[in-house]
């Protein structure tokens, strides 16, 4: 499903990925681990198509498509999905006309008929039960005064309203405390079968006790230096990621 | 003044001279002097250059140089206006009112045209514009044939009442001067939807004055659609005069013409009167828009808000002067204003000159500005959620709006006017494609 054969990226000159061979098969989760400043962000950045980012060799592909020559727009068509580590504030955009007019774009480019205002509150109410959220989160601006927990859960709700084929979770356990990481790691497993993929990027070793992943790859310095089973995010825990690189 | 400014300002003189017996109240004393001492004033002064300091980023160079006729009006009775948002509506054809396409009977206040009422306007019409010290004013007082004059009773809630000026397509440049005159007495409320419509081709200029009584207690709700012609130059003076506990509340949307000037005066004469000065400039390539606002706090107790966003695409020009005064026995005055410009193309530009005086001293004032682009992060979030690019930017842009737009507190007014801003954006992007 996601391919990743060779990628090598900069910004501003510097080479931040350097060659990542990677590899998630249909319904499959993998956890990237990895320290600060090895290229995690980056990664998902360069898959889901920001601007600033120079890809040098490689490729990526989604079911086939070169992901790196699409518009991110037409990426999120495809099925692909990003929870930004950092979710963005839009001021005088109402989350619930964000989340409706988000839902409606990618309704139209599979061809499904859109939902109008009243269809829409039905589905997005359903799926902010199962998050634990306020509905009043609807009726105010994006991210616009969220805690850090309400952010990121706003992410996982546009996951499970967008519901992608294959989605990157940036840190998405960052500054989170122990009820939202539950609350969180329980919309990613709810969206766990067949037709869903994920690529869960942390620094942290504690979100995998709650979204047990099929396969673990380390991170570093812009390359994949191990992978492993689950077990490897424990090993990680207690060794460090110093002796990783020792052995690498 | 340049030569062709002097020349301009000539040709504006010479109609006077042509028209002066012909004109609304020209056998009534009063109103031939007020005339009169308007074009002594506007011979002085000419139509302002940019050595004055109030129109310093704006040049009227153009508007001297069009060589203005008289409109023949030719509106065809088959030409579409748009629909009515009140229950009450005044069509103007090129300045002059047409009751043959206006509603206004039954409503519970009276207005009218001022061309038939003019015989009652003695002390009325006159009592707040300043021609000696705003050139256009001048031009407007020496020249208006026509206007509106709405007088809403205390106690009376006027609903909602058009104002429709729709230019006709004339193959000379043409010029129109109305006057437009609104009172409301103690307690009465009225919602003025203002929309100004134009052809596609032609050069006109559209010089309204109005003159706005808000009495005490009483509400009055402005929006000003400015929908003019691509090639239209629209300048228009507002003076409006608050009482006691009164409330005026000013939405301009700048969306036509090629050159524009909105430029309001708005004094609060009275305790605890209130002031909202809105707007939003949404200008694509070539057009120039200017928004001035005077804010005269004469009066303790009294608050004003005025956020004005400005839109820039293509090489365009956006200027916004703000002036609040706010005089010795203002106590307790609670002023803000801020001005924000959202870039869409590196070759606009915007002049913004905030200015307070302030003499009384126990007053919160504060002002602020901003220019910006759109936001790259966030352009992106849209985006990465499937939003195409054109759709994105329409979000992040009409976001910007919203703070202005909000401020306007009637729905019929807010309505018109989130459908001018739509319909200003879908126009951009077919340009654009």
């Amino acid at each position: 499903m996601l391919k990743i054969e060779g990628l090598t990226a900069e910004i501003d000159g510097k080479t931040i990925l350097n060659g990542i061979d990677l590899e998630v098969p249909q319904g499959e989760l993998h956890a990237i681990m990895g320290p600060n400043g090895s290229g995690k962000s980056t990664l998902s950045y360069v898959l889901a198509g920001r601007e600033g980012y120079e890809v040098t060799a490689g490729s990526a592909t989604f079911d086939g498509h070169d992901l790196l020559s699409m518009e991110p727009e037409e990426r999120a068509a495809t099925g692909l999905f990003l929870a930004f580590q950092y979710p963005v504030e839009l001021p005088g955009v109402g989350n619930a006309n964000f989340l409706r007019t988000a839902l409606n774009a990618l309704r139209r480019s599979k061809g499904e008929p859109e939902l109008d205002a009243m269809q829409f509150l039905k589905v997005a109410r359903e799926r902010m039960r199962a998050l634990a959220m306020p509905e009043d989160m609807l009726k105010r601006g994006v991210n616009v005064g969220f805690s850090g927990g309400e952010k990121k859960r706003n992410e996982i709700l546009q996951m499970a309203l967008l519901n992608p084929r294959m989605a990157l979770l940036d840190e998405t356990d960052s500054g989170l405390d122990i009820d939202a990481l539950r609350i969180v790691a329980d919309g990613v497993n709810a969206m766990r079968g067949p037709a869903f993929s994920a690529l869960i990027i942390t620094h942290y070793q504690r979100l995998l006790d709650y979204i047990v992943p099929d396969r673990v790859h380390v991170l570093m310095g812009g390359r994949i230096v191990k992978s492993g089973g689950p077990e490897l995010a424990k090993e990680l825990e207690v060794s460090g990621y110093t002796s990783v690189q020792a052995a690498a | 003044m340049t030569a062709m400014q002097q020349k301009g300002a000539e040709g504006f003189l010479h109609r006077y001279e042509g028209l002066r017996e012909r004109l609304p109240g020209a056998r009534l004393p009063w109103a031939e002097a007020l005339r009169d001492e308007a074009a002594e004033a506007f011979r002085a002064s000419g139509l302002p250059t940019r050595r004055i300091e109030a129109w310093r980023y704006t040049d009227l160079r153009a508007v001297g140089e069009a060589g203005f006729d008289e409109a023949l009006t030719s509106l065809d009775d088959g030409q579409d206006l748009p629909a009515m948002r009140g229950s009450a509506r005044a069509v103007f054809l090129d300045g002059r009112f047409r009751p043959d396409l206006s509603h206004l009977d039954g409503g519970a206040y009276a207005a009218g045209s001022l061309a038939a009422g003019m015989r009652k306007l003695e002390g009325r019409l006159g009592a707040l514009a300043r021609p000696e010290e705003q050139p256009l004013a001048a031009l407007n007082t020496m020249l208006f044939e026509d206007g509106l004059v709405v007088t809403v009773p205390a106690g009376v809630a006027g609903g909602v009442l058009d104002l429709l000026s729709v230019a006709s397509p004339t193959e000379r440049p043409s010029a129109f001067h109305p006057r437009h005159l609104v009172r409301l007495e103690p307690g009465a409320s009225l919602t003025l939807i203002e929309t100004a419509i134009g052809p596609e081709e032609g050069r006109y200029l559209h010089n309204p004055v109005f003159e706005i009584e808000v009495g005490e207690g009483a509400t009055f709700t402005h929006a000003r659609l400015q929908q003019e012609g691509p090639r239209a130059f629209q300048l228009s003076t507002v003076y409006a005069r608050v009482a006691a506990g009164g409330t005026y509340d000013n939405f301009t949307l700048n969306a036509g013409g090629q050159l524009v000037r909105n430029e309001i005066h708005t004094a609060l004469t009275g305790p605890k009167g209130a002031c909202h000065m809105n707007g939003a400039q949404l200008l694509g390539p070539g057009q120039h828009a200017d928004t001035t606002t005077f804010l005269d706090h004469a009066a303790p107790d009294c608050a004003s808000r005025q956020t004005y966003k400005t839109v820039l695409s293509g090489k365009s020009r956006g200027v916004f002067q703000g002036k609040i005064l706010v005089r010795q026995p203002a106590q307790r005055t609670d002023g803000y204003q801020m001005n924000q410009a959202l870039f869409l193309s590196p070759d606009a530009e915007i002049d913004s000159k905030p200015q307070l005086e302030i003499y009384a001293d126990d007053v919160k004032c504060s002002h602020g500005a901003t220019v910006g682009e759109l936001d790259a992060e966030q352009l992106f979030y849209l985006r990465a959620r499937g939003i195409p690019e054109p759709a994105a930017r329409a979000m992040l842009v009409e976001a910007f709006l919203t703070e202005a737009v909000e401020g306007v507190s009637d729905p019929a007014a807010r309505g018109a006017l989130e459908e001018a801003v739509s319909g200003w954006w879908d126009r951009q992007m077919k340009d654009a494609a």
